[in-house]
């Protein structure tokens, strides 16, 4: 991996549903499209199925990028409405983050579909310089900050 | 046991409004029953004792010590420590001790933030020094020190060795009775349990409304909306009855304010906040996502409101330092 002089890789954790977005990533990997190698991607049947809490949970345990990337709606999700549950829910989870101090520009949530293998390239890239430039998030020192 | 037979019974409060104390005088004449089945050593808040009485008391003096409230400052922590060495079976009694409750809702903010609002920007207050508490200082006898206030509000179970957790802001009595009663019978769960409550139902399993699954276009806030005889979630009050441990009996909805969540997190729910914001996601009635993004935009406080009462128990504990130090 190269790094940006400071010696940071941002680590990020992708949860890709298994109809669209990770066929995009499958198919930008054997296309050989030139991707950064910092997103771990976490395949779900549905980007509804994505809990909360598997977000804050890949905050706390290190992470310092989320993304949450399933079909397009309205109608290119394999379950006909899963996608719609995501995009109930995001909105939320985007406001929470925020409010917990964790800067927006480290979550991701949006649409890729199994033709889109350049988009996902693309976003991987894009996403990981913008999460570099945050530098570490380092959730676990938040909790063992010293008292006084 | 005592030598007359009696639980050797210890009470104390940390970070608390007071309220598990009523709660505990909520039992009402069966007060008389715990008192004929326990010798109180400890219990600053009703009676005079000092912590020198405790420090004075061998390892394990104590039966069992019901410890209400959050830790907020270091005496707090001091006083976890101590009591956990004197007693032989502690518990985390209330939703502070157990999950960090309403004073958990400081992580939102640090020490100076809250200092700042305390000490100076308050409309009633008048520092024109602009003095903070100091945690030390010199007198002619000597130095004196004060408990110091953290950054962080932190459980019981964070700081200690807890044996079982009481739910409840407060405790509900019948619940706190049937817990003395498994004390003096001898019939504790595992420890780590989460005792005097239900081990496998929500609120809404004990509420008297149905859900009946119906989407909502906005979303309410108590004072707004008068509501009807329903399931409160149907009609857009947001209700935690859904990610919420059963236990009080469904009582706040039964006058119409929906559940706070203050049993904490329903049994094998990891993060109650994310289990309700999901429980919220899944009522909005949106078929595209500017839509959605409006109603849901509507939520005020959403970790305030999700995290009401288990915030520093949650998954993320706090918001984010600004400077960790």
């Amino acid at each position: 991996m190269s790094d940006n002089g400071n010696g940071f890789e941002p680590r990020i954790v992708g949860f890709l549903c298994n109809w669209c977005t990770y066929a995009a990533a499958d198919t930008a990997g054997v296309s050989r499209m030139k991707q950064a190698p910092n997103v771990d991607i976490i395949r779900v049947m549905c980007s509804g199925r994505v809990d909360p809490v598997f977000i804050l949970k890949a905050f706390v345990e290190g992470a310092d990028g989320v993304i949450v990337s399933g079909c397009h709606p309205p109608g290119d999700c394999h379950y006909s409405t899963g996608n719609y549950k995501t995009f109930r829910r995001m909105p939320m989870v985007e406001a929470l983050l925020d409010q917990y101090g964790i800067e927006g520009e480290r979550f991701h949530w949006g649409w890729i579909s199994g033709a889109e293998a350049p988009q996902w390239a693309k976003l991987v890239n894009e996403f990981t310089e913008q999460v570099r430039s945050l530098g570490p998030l380092d959730w676990e020192r938040q909790l063992q900050s010293k008292e006084d | 046991m005592a030598d007359n037979g009696k639980l050797k019974l210890g009470l104390y409060w940390a970070a608390s409004c007071g309220g598990c104390e009523i709660a505990i005088v909520e039992l009402r004449e069966k007060i008389l029953d715990l008192d004929a089945a326990a010798d109180i050593l400890f219990w600053p808040c009703a009676m005079d004792f000092k912590y020198k009485d405790v420090e004075a008391m061998p390892e394990g003096h104590m039966d069992v010590v019901l410890f209400n409230g959050a830790i907020r400052s270091s005496e707090n922590e001091e006083m976890a420590h101590l009591l956990r060495e004197k007693s032989k079976v502690l518990v985390a009694f209330g939703s502070c001790a157990h999950e960090g409750c309403i004073p958990g809702l400081g992580n939102m903010f640090d020490r100076q933030s809250i200092f700042n609002r305390v000490y100076l920007e308050t409309p009633s207050t008048d520092n024109p020094d602009g003095l903070f508490p100091q945690t030390s200082y010199e007198l002619p006898e000597g130095e004196v020190d004060i408990p110091y206030f953290y950054n962080t509000v932190k459980t019981l179970g964070q700081v200690e060795d807890v044996d079982y957790f009481v739910p409840g802001c407060p405790p509900q009595a019948p619940q706190i009775w049937a817990v003395v009663e498994a004390i003096l019978g001898g019939k504790l769960p595992a420890k780590g349990s989460v005792v005097g409550a239900s081990p496998d139902k929500t609120v809404c399993d004990e509420c008297e409304y149905n859900r009946e699954e119906k989407r909502v276009t906005k979303f309410y806030r108590p004072h707004e909306i008068i509501p009807e005889d329903r399931c409160l979630f149907d009609q857009g009050i947001i209700c935690a009855g859904p990610a919420t441990r059963a236990g009080c009996g469904a009582l706040c909805m039964k006058v119409g304010m929906p559940c706070r969540g203050c049993y904490g997190p329903a049994p094998n729910v990891v993060d109650q906040g994310a289990a309700l914001l999901s429980a919220v996601a899944s009522v909005v009635d949106a078929d595209t996502e500017e839509e959605a993004a409006r109603i849901v935009g509507e939520v005020v406080d959403p970790v305030g409101t999700f995290y009401r009462f288990g915030l520093p128990a949650s998954m993320l504990h706090r918001r984010k330092l600004e400077e960790v130090e």
